[in-house]
Order: structure tokens, then sequence, then C-alpha cells
């Protein structure tokens, strides 16, 4: 082998190139950016100013934190809900000036200033809410204008006040706690901003109001429309912005104790690129605590940073200026981009190299015609049979793409009925020891319909979630067949974890190892994952020693024996591989050999594909889904082998004319019948020399079938 | 939806022109030497700048767009070209280099609007803070004022000339708003202005380059703020860089709203802009004239906006059912 493509191998061996995928389909990654950016931010200023990462340093910042990621989660919160509010600075400013007055000229105690502040400042809030929410008017410019009348409104109380405030200096130990002190090391804001944005973030991830509000901004057309108070809500949410904004004055008053014109000039727009550089989106609907929170770190460090820099009057603008430019672009690209960019990269092909094929021009695979003479039930009245089977009293059963269990009736199969309905696409199936049919549903999970009243219940729809896995890999998406064992445990398949039933062909391309073999066990209750990385793992088939269940992995054309107990328990080995096609359902014979169906044959070209990861991957990006490479599922045969992994003999059809494409197959007394999940019928076929007497259950729970060996 | 059409007829236009009507006619009365021509021309000329920068706004807002890096923009392209002739540079490369650096920077403005597809008023405010902060870092470093070169030549008399009695200012205002009602009557990018404020998806399915368009209109609007800058500094023979501190933007947005030029765009004329500016400017002088402190003077106009949008709100009803997301 050479180099490269040993290099080849280890690359696709050991690079998970699906992570990015997987990555960019969680809803965390919108932090992502904002995140590296905050790490970048912090890091290179700190490189640059050297006492930056020294404790007083962070002691004074973390309090000046406290009071900005206040306004910012005032912003943050009327963001959400789809609007803005520019006013937070000049009412900022308000509470400053109204703490100080109520403390310095009104004499009131500390407490009670903080709640008439906070409640003043609530009360612009409310007026922003009253003509935002009520009268529906633009937030930008109502805000705008509020902004520059409570500006105004400071700037007055100023003229007349200021002069008697800069005379009284009030002081108190709660006061000088708020604005030196603090619990520990942390001070005083930080502590408050800490309390607010855990009950904020509770608010907006876990509870009914924080939910409405984001619905709001998510639409608010269909808030509104599905009966939400729009009004009241988006009041509400300007309301909320007033008194964090208050609070946020509160401290500043507690810190600098004094009121000064300057005071919260340009906090809006701090406070704004703040919300906006920590990913939450403008015009509502997507947004966190945490990234208000974030974003309120880059923008305090980078004010902070190229003030301390010593840069000229200008810098600090021109930085905040592109800063937001930056942020709101990123923002709207993210916003547009993310699915387009997530449908491009998630598929993930990897390097498959499959052995060759046996020969299907001689030994056991060689081409015939016996399948030529299928008798076939239900023609025209069936959809998509993946799976038969028989119960005792010799009536069939399938599935179909409705959801429902069809049964045809013995002896000759020309009635049927509804036996349940699931919903879903009902898959592998298998009678347990009392009768009972359990069923793989794509989509859905292991179900079971009872014998005594044929109702439906779930058996299992999860599993135990990996631990390094991106996704949730817990719930069951594609359950695809199951076998029981003596025991009565239940090993059943997953073919793929990262797609949707429909989405099978797409797994193929990939070829990666994304399916596993799963166990129920009905004594305990619990499901949990046995094999994992197995590709598209279909045909569970519990051997006719009840030691070993043999599966197929269908793009790997091969099948495995995973044992279960005697000396070689918990092992897995390869059965059988370099299979002409794609291996589906396997089942018992009667003469303690199995069938395995070959659900379609595989091709040079798409062999050859396999061995081209980037190929395949270009293929993906670039042409439209129709035109990719599949597998053939157009025709397939029926092939019988026997515990050694031997083949003995096949059955095709040639002509593809009565039953052209073949999922699955049941021996039942002497006849082989045949499910094909692109079929509207199924088929039947005597089969010469096999027993006549034989049957499934019985093989599996009559007589002394449990103790076979 | 009644109470809108009640009042069919009754345009916020209508309603703004018939309050100037009658403040002016009040002030005439009551107020000392407000009708005299000199304190007319005053008033007319106070208001020039503020009218030529809504000419601009005009534009950018038909479009559906806002242009909140005006001031700043007069403010640095127009320093920064006194700075130049203060220096040495010749008259006419100096205004050629402010003017290119007021195009430089509304085409970048432009730009992030109609291709980066940053919500205008986030873009303009953030080039604002930029353009400010650029010019306080790079360009006019140490000093808030940059006082005009005692040989400003005959750009000096832009602010301060007279022709047959009548303030430059003034004219200039005029024959700005003539050709802004030329461009956007007659020609196609005028028209395409409207589109595109109408509904930009279906003007981009029709064919029209809507992008370089809305372009185009940021440009123009940093050209009227050049020319709004080189008259107010040549006026008061200074240009104050903290000027972009003041509220001079929500005073431009306010004579366009005023006169009822729709925000959504696609709805307004010139005529509106003119109607906004003169109420302004009545407002104003009668208020100077009643020496109303400069503070109250905003807390009066910031309401008359409020009534201005509410109006608007109540007139035109916004839908919930047709609102537009992210409509801020």
């Amino acid at each position: 082998m050479s180099l490269a493509s040993s290099i080849k191998k280890a690359r696709y061996r050991f690079f998970p190139d699906h992570i990015v995928g997987e990555m960019l389909s969680k809803s965390w990654i919108d932090n992502a950016i904002p995140f590296a950016f905050m790490i970048v931010v912090v890091g290179v200023i700190g490189l640059l100013l050297p006492n930056f990462f020294t404790g007083s340093n962070i002691s004074i910042l973390s309090r000046q934190y406290g009071e900005l990621a206040l306004v910012v989660l005032a912003m943050t919160t009327v963001i959400l809900v789809g609007g803005i509010d520019l006013s937070v600075g000049s009412n900022f400013a308000l509470a400053n000036f109204l703490m100080l007055y109520f403390l310095n000229l009104a004499h009131l105690p500390v407490g009670v200033s903080a709640g008439l502040t906070i409640l003043i400042t609530s009360g612009v809030g409310l007026i922003n809410g009253l003509l935002v929410g009520y009268l529906r008017l633009r937030a930008f410019l109502t805000t705008l204008v509020t902004l520059i009348i409570v500006r105004a409104v400071v700037d007055l109380l100023l003229l007349e006040y200021a002069q008697d405030m800069s005379m009284s200096f009030y002081s108190s130990p709660l006061w000088d706690m708020m604005g030196l002190g603090g619990v520990w090391i942390f001070p005083f804001s930080f502590v408050v901003l800490a309390a607010v944005a855990v009950v904020a973030h509770i608010a907006f991830s876990r509870s009914g109001p924080g939910w409405r509000l984001l619905a709001i901004g998510g639409s608010r057309r269909s808030a509104f429309n599905m009966g939400l108070p729009v009004k009241r809500i988006v009041c509400s949410a300007y309301v909320i912005s007033g008194a964090l904004v208050g609070m946020a004055g509160v401290l500043y008053a507690a810190r600098l104790s004094g009121a000064g014109t300057d005071t919260g000039i340009g906090l809006e727009i701090s406070a704004l690129t703040a919300a906006i550089l920590g990913g939450n989106s403008l015009g509502g609907g997507r947004g966190s605590v945490p990234k208000a929170l974030m974003g309120a770190v880059t923008v305090l460090v980078l004010s902070n940073g190229v003030l301390r820099l010593g840069l000229n009057s200008g810098s600090g603008p021109m930085v905040l200026g592109l800063a937001l430019l930056f942020a709101v672009f990123v923002d709207v690209r993210w916003m547009k981009n993310r699915h387009k960019l997530l449908s491009k990269v998630y598929v993930s092909p990897t390097l498959m190299e499959m052995p060759d094929p046996r020969p299907t021009d001689k030994g056991p695979f060689e081409i015939n015609d016996r399948l030529s003479d299928v008798e076939v039930i239900a023609l025209g009245e069936v959809e998509s049979p993946e799976d038969v089977i028989l119960d005792e009293d010799d009536n069939l059963y399938s599935g179909n793409r409705h959801g429902d269990i069809i049964r045809y009736f013995a002896p000759d199969y020309k009635t049927h009925e509804v036996y349940a309905h699931i919903g879903g696409a009902p898959l592998g199936m298998s009678f347990d020891r009392n009768g009972n049919l359990l069923v793989c549903v794509g989509g859905m999970g292991l179900y079971m319909v009872s014998k005594a009243d044929r109702s439906v219940s779930k058996v299992t729809d999860e599993t135990n979630r990996s631990v390094f896995s991106v996704v949730d890999d817990s719930r069951l998406r594609l359950a695809d067949d199951l076998d029981i064992a003596p025991d009565g445990k239940i090993y059943f398949s997953e073919a793929t974890i990262r797609y949707e039933m429909h989405d099978w062909p797409v797994d193929a391309l990939e070829s990666r190892g994304n399916g596993r073999i799963i166990c129920y066990d009905p004594a305990t209750k619990k499901t949990r994952t046995l094999l994992k990385n197995l590709v598209f793992p279909n045909g569970v088939c519990t051997a006719h020693d009840g030691k070993s269940i043999l599966f197929a992995e269908s793009w790997g054309c091969r099948i495995n024996r995973y044992w279960l107990e005697g000396p070689r328990k918990g092992k897995l080995e390869v059965l059988a591989d370099r299979l002409p096609g794609y291996p589906d359902n396997i089942n018992r014979a009667s003469d303690g050999t199995y069938w395995v169906a070959i659900m379609g044959m595989r091709s040079p070209a798409l062999d050859l594909a396999l061995r081209m990861p980037d190929f395949r991957r270009r293929m993906a990006r670039r042409i439209a889904a129709d035109q990719w490479l599949y597998p053939n599922l157009n025709i397939g045969c029926v092939a019988r082998f026997n515990d050694k992994g031997e083949f003995l003999e096949s059955m095709w059809d040639r002509y593809a004319t009565n039953h052209p494409m073949i999922t699955s197959m049941r021996e039942h007394k002497g006849w082989l019948y045949l499910g094909g999940i692109t079929n509207n019928r199924i088929g039947r076929i005597r089969l010469e020399g096999m027993n006549d007497g034989w049957s499934g259950w019985s093989s599996y729970w009559g007589g002394s079938a449990r103790g076979q060996a | 939806m009644k109470f809108g059409g009640r009042l069919k007829y009754v345009s916020q236009e209508k309603i703004v022109f018939t309050i100037t009507l009658v403040m002016f006619a009040v002030f005439a009365v009551s107020l000392d030497g407000f009708i005299g021509t000199s304190n007319l021309l005053a008033l007319l000329r106070s208001v020039a700048v503020l009218g030529i920068l809504g000419l601009g706004m005009l534009i950018v807002v038909l479009g559906r767009g806002i242009d909140l890096s005006m001031v700043a923009n007069m403010a640095i392209s127009v320093a920064w070209t006194i700075q130049l002739v203060g220096t040495g540079m010749p008259l006419w490369a100096a205004l050629a280099i402010g003017l290119g650096f007021a195009l430089g920077m509304s085409l970048i403005t432009g730009i992030l609007v109609a291709f980066a597809e940053i919500p205008a008023i986030f873009a303009t405010l953030a080039m604002g803070t930029f353009i400010y902060g650029f010019g306080r870092a790079h360009l006019i470093t140490g000093t808030d004022v940059v006082y005009l070169p005692a040989d400003f030549g005959w750009a000096a008399q832009i602010g301060q000339g007279r022709l047959l009695g009548v303030p430059i200012p003034i004219l200039l205002a005029v024959i700005l708003a003539v050709v802004v009602y030329l461009f956007l009557r007659f020609s196609k990018h005028g028209w395409n202005t409207y589109n595109i404020g109408d509904n930009a998806q279906a003007s981009r399915i029709t064919g029209i380059a809507v992008r370089p368009t809305m372009v185009l209109q940021y440009m123009l609007s940093g050209t009227a703020a050049y020319l709004a800058g080189l008259i107010t500094a040549t006026a008061v023979q200074s240009m104050n860089t903290r000027i972009v501190n003041s509220n001079m933007i929500y005073d431009v947005i306010l004579i366009v709203v005023l006169g009822g030029v729709s925000l959504s765009g696609g709805r307004g004329s010139v005529r509106n802009v003119i109607v906004g500016t003169l109420l302004i400017g009545v407002l104003v002088n009668g208020m100077t004239i009643m020496d109303i402190q400069y503070t109250i003077q905003n807390v009066i106009k910031s309401l008359i906006l409020l009534l201005a949008i509410v109006a608007d709100s109540v007139i035109n009803p916004r839908d919930e059912q047709t609102g537009q997301q992210g409509d801020i």
C-alpha cells in the first residue's frame, strides 16, 4: 500500500468530518462566533496591557461590568421581543441623578431611594412600552425621542440641583458597600448582575412568559394569530428594560457618587453593540442571556482597552463603530447562510474500500430465473411491504407505508384487513413467545401489537446517549429490524442515526458507520446500545442455536455475527463479506441455514466512488440530490447461507417482472414469502426439498426450540 | 379603518402645514420683530442647513433606508477640508478632497447597506460613530473645533454672501430642493428610488439595479451633508466636530418625518420636507425670540416629533397581519 493511500485511510479513519455538520446543526453553535471573538478581544487587550490580568484591574472591570451588563440585558430583553431601546443611555443618567437626589437632597434611606429610582425608570420604560406596544409605533424612532426628552429632563434637573448635590455627601455602610465593597471577592454590582442574569436566563429559557416573549420576537404575526397578548408582552419588555437600566444607574451612582451631564452618553450604542456582538439577533426571537453577557465582556474590554492604550480621543468610537458593523454583518450573514452552510457540509462521505464482489456468473450467486414464477399476493393493494411474517395459523402480515400492519388471511391470502395502525413506517417484524407482534417503526422506535386485543404500545424509542456524540443520539431515528433471543431480549438495529428514513440514499453516499445494534431487555425495561459505527445495519436474526445474532451491514455488503454467549461472548466477527449486492433482512431457513435478501446490486461506478470521498463530497455540494450516485435498489435476489458463512444457493428474477425487488423473505411451511420496500405486492414461491411443516414461530418458540442446541 | 377613512383627506402634511400657518400667525401677532424681513430671512437661513440635510435624508428614506451618519460625515469631511486649507493646500484641492472623503464614506455606507445587507439603521449608526472616531483619531487631532482660515477665498461666500439681498444659504437650499425635485420626478434613478422603497423585492425582479441605486442614494445624501457642512462652517467661521454628539441628526429626521414622509419608504416628496423645515424654522425662531432655553426647545421639538409619529400611526395604522418582521 502506498504512503498516500495510507495517509488517506488514516485521515478518514481518525478525522471526524461529520462532526462539523453536526456541530452546525446544534443551536449552541450560534454562540461560537461571539465566544471566539470575546476570547480574541480579551487575549489581545490582555497582551497589549501589561497589568490587565492583575487582581485589582479585574476587580475594577468587573464592577463596571455589572453596570454595563445590566444595561445590555435591558437592551437584549427588548431586542428579543423584536424592538430596540435607545433610551437606555439617558434613562441610565436619569437613574443616576435620581438616586443621588433621593439620598443627598431628599434624605431617604438607600433602599427606598433605589426602589423609587427603579420605579421611575420603569415608568420611562412604560412610556416606551405604551407607545411601541400598544400604539404600534416604530421602536427605533420612539425610543430615540424618549432618549432626547429624558436627556433634556436630566439636563434641566442638573441645572437645578447639581450645585446643591455637590455640597452634600451621603454616606452609609450599605451605600459604601454597594459602591466599594461586595460579597467575598466579588464587587456588589457583579453580584447583582449574577442574580439578575440567573433569573433572566431561567425566565427566557424555561418559563412561559419568556417563551412567549421570544415567540413574539420570532414572529409577531404568528404570535398575534395564536392569541398571545402581543401588546402587553411587548410593553412589559420595555418596562423590564427600564427597571434593569434603573438598577444599573443606582449601582453607577453608588460607585461614582457624581452626576454629570455626560453620564450615559453613547451608552445605547455600547449596549446595542454588546447585545449584537454577543450574537442576539436583530429583529428578535433569537438570543439568550449568556450571549448578552459575552457581548458585554467584549465591549467592556474593547472600550476599556482602547481607552487605556492611550490612543487619541476618536479611537474609542471608531473601534466601537467597527465592532458594531462587524457584529451586525456577522449576524445578518450568519442568519441568512447558516442553513445553506449546514446543508452543504452535513453530508460527509468517508473512505470505503470495498473488496471485489463474489462472482455472479458461477458459484452460488449464479444468476438464474428461479423467482420468475413467483405467486403474487395483494397486487396493487399494498404499498411498500418492507417485511413479511406469518403466524402459526398461516396468516400473513406485512407493514405498509401508511403506518398499518396488514393481515392477509390464510389459506389463499385474497382478503386482508388492517391488523393494527401504528403510524410511522413499519419495517422489521417478529413474533414473541406469546404471539405478540414486535415491529420496528422507522421514525418512531420499537413497538408491540399485542395478540390479545391488537393494542399498540411503545416498547422503546430511546437508548443511552453516547458520551462523546455531538448530537443527541438517544432517540431512535430509523429502527429497521429486530429479532428476539431465547432469553427474551430484543436485539434490533438502527440503520443510521444521522438521517431520517427517506434520506437513506444519503447515508449510502456517506457510507460511514452511522448505525448501531441496540438491545432491549424486557426484564429491566432498559435499552442500551451494544454496537456502534456499523454501516447501515439491518436484518437482525438470532442464530439457530440462540448463541449469537446475525446481522447485515447493507452498504458494507457483509454479514456479521455477534456472540451473545459462549467463549466468544461479546465479540463481533464478519461471517460473510464480498456480497455482490446490499444485504437486507436475514431470517432462518428450515434446514438450519439462513435466508438473506439482497435488496440491490453493487455497481462498479459506486464502488469506485466509495474509494473517493472527496468526489462524493463535491457531488453532494454541487449537484442536485436527484443526480447523485445512489445504490441501485431495482433488482436483487434471495440467497441462503449456513452458519459458517458459506453461500449455498440464490434465487433471481432476471426479467424483474413478477417480483422485482426484495428486502425480506420468510420461510413458512414449504413456501418462501417475499417482501420488497418499493413493491406494490407480496410474493411467495414454493420451495423444493424444504421441511413442509416448519414455521418461523415454532423454530423460535415451539417445542424444544429454546434448547435446540 | 373608519377613523382612517374619515381622515382620508387629512394628510399629515396638511396638518403640519396648517399648524405652521397658525403658529406663524400667532407669532406674527404676538412677537415683536417676528414678521420683519430680516427676521424672516434669518428664519429661513437658520433652517437652510437643516433643509439641505433633510433633502439628502429624503432620498435615502424614500428608498426605505435612513442615514444616521449624515451629521458625522458633514462634520468630519468639512472640518478636514478647512484644516487642509489651513495647512496651505489650494482651496479647490481641499474642497475636492473633502467632497471625496464624504463621498467615500457614504459609498462605504451604501455598500454596507446594499451589498452586505446590514440594516440601514445599524449600518449608518455604526458608520456615523466610525466616521467621527476615525476623523478625530487620524484627521482632526488635538482640537474639537477647526477654525476657518482667513483666506478661504470665494468659498467663504457660501455661508456669508448674499445675492440680491437674499443670503446664499437660502438660495442654495432652494436650488437643491429644485434639483432633488427634478431628480425624483424625472430621472430614472429617482423613479427607481420610489420603486425600491415601495417594494425592493419586486423592483429586483423587474430588473431594476436595486443595490447600485441604493448606493447612489447614500452618496447623494453624503453630497448633501458636505454641502450643508460647508454652509455651516463658512457661516460661523468654524466647524465644531462635537456637533456629532448633538441632537442634530434627530432634527433632520424630525423635519423629514414631520412633513409626512413615510419611513417605510416610497411615500413622500420634496414638498413634505419643505413643510417640515418651515414648521421647525418657525418654531425655533419663535422660541428663540421668546428666549426659551435650548434644552426645553429640544423637549418641545421631541414632543412634536412624537406627536407627528403618533398621528402617523393613527392615520396609517400598522396592522399585525401586514407588519414586517424585523422592521424596527
